[in-house]
């Protein structure tokens, strides 16, 4: 029979944690992946904050000379068709890649936690009428519905963030409105609304606040693909139009002409897509194991 | 039974309906028409030259009745003619789609094949160092971009072969065109692999807790026995939904691919229509894939219920 250390087993399951950081150490003891994908968002989020005092050059400064220069000591990662730096570019690439996503995300949060918390306190006929709104917004591919948005949108940032919320409208109305279903039969909020407070004060304040963690671990997922999205409808050029420097945009503007002189142009955007995305990725897979231990992994 | 069959046959009627009028209506929210582009690119513009060519072409219509045109000309099977090619659109798309379904099965072929078995190996050795490697790829299969993966496979190409492969050549024979498909349908299906994999893992892992493994364990089951035939069997029902989910939304990478490879497929047709505001091959390609798509939905949901018994559509 193996000796059983209950000290070690009681830290190991959290019992001794107080404070925040020794929580937070705690958390990424326990969810590795977690903590390197939190430290990819953490140099994303810096450097998209910090864009103009990080770039060693002005990332839409034009030369001539240095047009399609190979990565070296002057260019760490090369400079592009029009001499402009791809490092300085990257840098705030972030910032278009970071407000697109973040923004998104929160117009189609906010729009879909109306429409849920509506459906599921209302029900009736507006449930109805949003439901099949929802299974019609769903009827299509979510690129392929953003891609028509931002045609008719027309480019401009503002209009590449409405163009990729909308899509991600239907995901968050159903999981609000699921938890207001089940939410709205509580005792708690039946004893909120017997203490005499108004419809819209129980959907609001009592409600609403025990929907946040599902919808916190929705958000963390959506904000991967919102980064792809922008990047993808860049890269076809409907998306964020110059002079900002996007991601998704460097990489088609490089694709077809210089793949074989400048493969610089090709790789450098492409990793920091890729990594911006893994990053919000791993990390919104430990807040998920962290804030919904039924789906832990 | 039939009667859900014939509800939910009901309800895909109303949600086709229902994205007929938000695309009409988004494509007509689209800043200028056709004959805005070309007259931007003859750089002049003459205000009755383009009246005309508005007026051919049925633009200066009010929008409802343009709507019914369209409508009409769906129910009758007549989807007029493309704005840039004056060419059917039935012809016009004919001959794009089997390039595209093609793709579309391969690719899904290829994130089966992988993402189910790679999603059971690491549930069984779950917190391995296997099943964190495995994780890892999968998750960088949710974060590489189509594009990009696709890019560098030209890349290694152009490095490698010295060539890229030409897909407007219609292949000489089915070997040949398996093999060209092969390479665009794996930068799509990398994706879907992840999906996959992930889902069989925590679809794996759930039926594993379940009491009835436990029975078969103290039965004397052998591993073998008990994560294949027990567990995966059980495990494999939420992955049909979002097999099903995945062939639908593959449309979306494979514009990204078709692009990038060149393919004539209708995915790339649709990027290059909406460029040029050919609103008839937008919208009636737009209604094919929502079609496409509700109807795939409504097969799954049928699968559901034949695969598991315990699913029975009431009402």
């Amino acid at each position: 029979m193996a000796e059983i250390d209950h000290q070690a087993e009681l830290s190991r399951a959290g019992a001794n944690v107080s404070g925040h950081w020794s929580r937070l150490v705690f958390y990424m003891r326990q969810h590795p992946l977690g903590a390197i994908g939190a430290a990819i968002v953490v140099v994303f989020v810096l450097s998209a904050l910090f864009a103009d005092a990080l770039a060693p050059r002005d990332p839409l400064h034009t030369s001539a000379p240095d047009s399609l220069k190979e990565p070296g000591a002057a260019f760490l990662m090369g400079a592009d068709m029009m001499g402009r730096d791809v490092l300085s570019r990257i840098i705030h690439g972030a910032r278009i890649s970071l407000t697109v996503g973040v923004a998104s995300i929160l117009l189609g949060g906010v729009i879909g936690i109306v429409i849920g918390l509506m459906s599921g306190y209302l029900l009736g006929w507006f449930d109805l009428l949003m439901q099949r709104l929802i299974d019609i917004m769903q009827a299509l591919p979510l690129l392929v519905l953003a891609l028509v948005m931002a045609a008719s949108l027309g480019p401009s940032l503002e209009n590449t963030i409405i163009a990729i919320s909308i899509p991600l409208v239907p995901n968050v109305a159903r999981v609000v409105r699921s938890s207001t279903l089940s939410l709205r039969e509580m005792p708690f909020v039946e004893a909120a609304r017997a203490a005499g407070m108004s419809e819209l004060r129980v959907a609001v304040r009592h409600v609403l606040p025990n929907t946040l963690a599902p919808l916190i671990v929705l958000f963390t997922a959506q904000l991967g693909s919102a980064i792809l999205v922008e990047a993808s409808l860049s890269f076809l050029g409907l998306g964020v139009p110059e002079p900002h420097p996007s991601w998704g945009r460097m990489l088609s503007e490089s694709a077809a002409e210089y793949v074989r002189v400048a493969p610089w142009l090709v790789i450098f955007p492409g990793i920091a897509i890729s990594l911006a995305v893994f990053g919000t990725n791993l990390f919104g897979d430990a807040v998920r194991d962290i804030l919904d231990p039924r789906q832990r992994s | 039974m039939s009667a859900y069959i014939v509800k939910r046959f009901l309800l895909m009627i109303l949600t086709l309906i229902g994205m007929s009028i938000i695309i009409f209506v988004l494509l007509r929210l689209m800043p200028g028409n056709i004959a805005d582009i070309m007259f931007d690119s003859a750089g002049f513009v003459d205000p009755e030259e383009k009246a005309n060519i508005e007026r051919e072409l049925g633009l200066d219509q009010p929008i409802p009745v343009q709507y019914y045109e369209w409508i009409r000309g769906l129910i009758v099977w007549d989807l007029g003619f493309s704005y840039v090619s004056e060419m059917p659109v039935v012809d016009e798309l004919q001959p794009r789609i089997p390039i595209t379904a093609k793709l579309a099965a391969l690719s899904l072929f290829f994130s089966v094949l992988f993402g189910l078995p790679l999603g059971v190996i690491s549930a069984v050795r779950q917190n391995s160092a296997m099943d964190y490697i495995l994780r890892c790829i999968s998750l960088s299969g949710l974060s590489l971009p189509s594009f990009w993966l696709a890019l560098l496979i030209l890349m290694a190409f152009v490095q490698y072969a010295g060539t890229i492969p030409i897909y407007t050549d219609p292949p000489d024979n089915l070997w040949d065109e398996l093999l060209l498909y092969s390479i665009p349908a794996a930068a799509v299906g990398f994706r879907s692999s992840a999906l996959i994999m992930r889902l069989t893992r925590s679809s794996m892992l759930e039926v594993m807790r379940q009491d009835y493994i436990r029975t078969a364990r103290s039965k004397g089951a052998t591993d073998n026995s008990v994560n294949y035939h027990h567990a995966l069997k059980n495990a494999v029902l939420p992955v049909t939904t979002i097999i099903g989910i995945e062939a639908a939304f593959l449309i979306g990478g494979l514009i990204i691919t078709e692009t990038v490879f060149n393919i004539p497929g209708v995915a790339h047709f649709l990027v290059e229509a909406i460029l040029m505001r050919d609103y008839p091959i937008v919208q009636n390609l737009v209604m094919l894939i929502a079609l496409v798509t509700v109807l795939i939905n409504f097969l799954v949901d049928m699968l559901y219920a034949v695969l598991d018994p315990r699913i029975k559509y009431a009402d």
